[in-house]
Order: structure tokens, then sequence, then C-alpha cells
């Protein structure tokens, strides 16, 4: 279903994830956040950018695995374990954060 | 632990063209997410996989090579590539990606887990393997 954000219609997937990557905006990651009930804090953010750091360097989605420890590394080790990922994202972390970043459903996440 | 198998994955194809490459790779991906001891190998055309620079703009492929250095952070520890393939080609190690390696609880590091081995150590180093997967 095509998601509406800063007046402008984004295309997706049948999952809900954004079909080109070039087009996202932060308006769109707060549009799905809305859809989900979720209000973004600078905390989510934070994951956001991250991931759209790392996909911009390795052109991937990163596992959860890998996402946890390398958030770990970068804003503090209270932040790196899915305790603390999962509470920001309910729906899990890969799959929900990775969607509001505009990345593709992380490689071997079904 | 000693039930950890060994897998190896042959690369022995240029990384565009054919969906070979890309496939091991995110077989690779997957399989490095569970508790496996998981190596490349590079060897024939496969050396062009790891090489540095490149262009996918006119094809109608993403470009996953920037994917390998990520490969580390998966837990991959060892990426071998046969030298003479490379000779054959013109190349050299200066020519290749390089893929970093940190043990995150320990903070042990290895700048580099790219290898270049001769052919005797390649044949040791896939005699040594449990699993071997040739794409």
């Amino acid at each position: 279903m095509p998601i509406e954000a800063n007046g402008k219609v984004f295309e997706t997937d049948e999952e809900g994830y954004l079909a080109n990557i070039n087009e996202w905006e932060p308006a769109v990651a707060e549009a799905m956040a809305k859809e989900d009930d979720l209000e973004l804090t600078d905390e989510h953010w934070d994951i956001i950018n991250f991931l759209r750091e790392y996909y911009e360097e390795y052109q991937i989605a990163p596992a959860v695995r890998v996402l946890t420890k390398a958030v770990g590394k970068k804003l503090g080790k209270e932040k790196g374990n899915s305790k603390y990922l999962y509470g920001l994202f309910p729906y899990g972390p890969g799959k929900q954060a990775c969607r509001y970043a505009g990345l593709p459903k992380p490689t071997g996440c079904v | 632990m000693s039930d950890v198998k060994k897998f190896m994955y042959l690369n022995r194809r240029a990384p565009y063209g054919t969906i070979y490459a890309w496939e091991s790779l995110e077989v690779v991906l997957i399989g490095a997410a569970f508790d496996q001891e998981v190596s490349l190998m590079f060897v024939d055309d496969g050396v062009f996989q790891l090489v540095k620079g490149s262009d996918t703009s006119e094809s109608d492929m993403k470009n996953f090579t920037p994917t390998y250095r990520t490969l580390g952070d998966y837990g991959v520890r060892h990426m071998y590539v046969d030298k003479a393939s490379l000779e054959a080609r013109g190349l050299t190690q200066d020519d290749l990606i390089e893929v970093a390696w940190e043990d995150w609880e320990t903070e042990e590091e290895v700048d580099n887990i790219v290898e270049i081995l001769d052919s005797k150590e390649i044949a040791k180093k896939l005699e040594e393997s449990d699993v071997v997967f040739s794409f």
C-alpha cells in the first residue's frame, strides 16, 4: 500500500517497505510510525539514522545481531541489546526500524 | 565447541552478469547468523568480486561490492584469495577491498581478513573444511 507523507505519495512493496530507497525523507518515517501508533523520539531517530548510514556504506540492511552490536559500539553499551531495541521498535528492530528508514527488509529476516 | 562445522563458500565467477556471486553472499549473510565457522574463498574470475572501485551504474545490478566489507561484523573470520587467479588477471592485493574483523567483547582486532594463498595452501584450506559450497 502506498504511503502518504509531506503531500506526496510513496510506493511501497507488499510488506510496506519503501519501493525506492532514494525517495526516502524523514516525513516517510513519521507517516509510517503514525500508522503504527508510535511517536518517534530522538532515540528512535538515532537507530533510523544509524541504519541509513549502515546501508549507505554496505548496501544492505544489517542482521539484528549485527545491528545490536554496532549500536552498542556507536551509541553506548546500554543501548546495544535487544531489550532496548525492542522497547523502541516493538515489531522488531530489524523489520520495523529498517522499514521506517526506507531500507529493504533485512536479508534472512522472515 | 567442537561440533561447530567449518563452512567454506567457494566463489569462482565474476560478480556481475550472473546471479551466483550475490546468491553466495546472501547465503553467507544468512548462514553467518548461526553458529557456524564461515570462510570464503575466491578463485578464477571469483577474485573480481573483491576488486574495489566497481561501478555498476550502467548495468541493471546493484553494486554489492561494499557489502563484502561488513562480513567481519557477521563473524566471517577468513577470506582467502587464490594467488594464481589474481596474477593471471593482472591484479594484486592493492586492487582488493579490505575487510576488518573485530571481537566486540574482547576488542581483539584484525585489520584485514583478506588473505592471498598459493594453490597448495588453497587445497589445504578446502581439505580442512567440513562443508564446501561452490558458487
